[in-house]
């Protein structure tokens, strides 16, 4: 990952931090000061979603030309794509403690997003299980685009279907509902594109760990031969 | 004229409890008048800066590990 990347990430998440508390947000009943939770806990999901995507494009790769880095970029990005969406239930479960007022409602989006954070744990047991690397990486990197598919239609199109709380489900078109203000954008935008960047950070540094790994097995390798 | 009063009496306070209601919905507009919303944003920026700069650290001790095992293994 380039280095001014990594530094437009930290300026953005400064931006976010500051602006996300201090500029003017819609005045809404219930919600009052907590909509300032939606610069936070939805990037996560975005965030999520981003990571996933490359995920799943790394495995695709990975199956036209079968690199060991692909897989390595494959399942880092679903790992970091796995932490970011434990965030968001955390913080949407908080969220929804004081806006609907209990933690789990048994809402179409809460439980077709934990359905989906446990197919891509599921991709994590897969890959525990199978002790043959290229075996491993193929299987997985199957798994990975069924994944991807189950993931989009339960987080977004079966809460759409039915009546859901969330916003920008059950009927509600994407987040009108705040988003009347364009203020809340000019610091929402900038928050998803910041932590994505942060994700992507992340998953260059335990990429590239993975390959010391590697290095490190070769050299062992070389010296009982 | 008595009933003209109570209608305007009545406008007046129709139109006040509007008032009143357009500023009904509570934000936290007294710590932020105080000042002490600053507190807040310098607490979670501390908490940012900390782990960026880890974050920045860890990077520097994979480039060095990288350097040190590219040194060993010329070859790779």
């Amino acid at each position: 990952m380039k280095n001014w990347l990594k530094i437009v990430a930290v300026v953005l998440l400064f931006y976010v931090h500051i602006g996300g508390m201090l500029v003017d947000v819609p005045r809404l009943n219930i919600l009052n000061e907590t909509i300032r939770a939606l610069y936070f806990h939805v990037p996560m999901w975005f965030g999520m979603v981003l990571l996933f995507l490359l995920s799943v494009y790394y495995s695709i790769r990975y199956l036209r030309n079968p690199l060991q880095r692909f897989d390595h970029l494959a399942v880092e990005y679903a790992n970091a794509g796995l932490v970011f969406g434990i965030l968001g239930m955390l913080t949407g479960m908080l969220w929804a403690n004081y806006a609907w007022g209990s933690p789990w409602h048994g809402d179409p989006k809460q439980n077709g997003a934990a359905i989906a954070l446990l197919v891509y744990l599921a991709y994590f047991v897969l890959r525990g299980s199978v002790e043959n690397e290229e075996q491993r990486g193929r299987l997985s990197a199957v798994y990975n685009i069924f994944a991807f598919a189950a993931m989009v239609p339960l987080i977004f199109i079966i809460p759409r279907l039915t009546s859901s709380m969330h916003p920008g489900s059950g009927g509600n078109p994407g987040f009108n509902m705040y988003d009347l203000d364009s203020r809340m954008r000019l610091i929402f935008y900038p928050a998803v594109v910041g932590w994505f960047l942060i994700g992507v950070w992340i998953v260059s540094m335990r990429v590239r760990v993975r390959e010391l790994e590697e290095k490190i097995i070769d050299i062992e390798n070389e010296k009982v031969y | 004229m008595k009933k003209f009063i109570k209608n305007i009496l009545a406008i007046a306070l129709l139109l006040f409890s509007t008032l009143a209601y357009g500023q009904e919905v509570e934000m936290a507009d007294g710590m932020r008048s105080e000042g002490k919303i600053y507190v807040v944003v310098a607490i979670i920026l501390i908490v940012l800066t900390g782990l960026v700069v880890y974050m920045a650290l860890l990077d520097r001790k994979i480039k060095k590990l990288e350097n040190l095992l590219g040194e060993k293994n010329p070859s790779k």
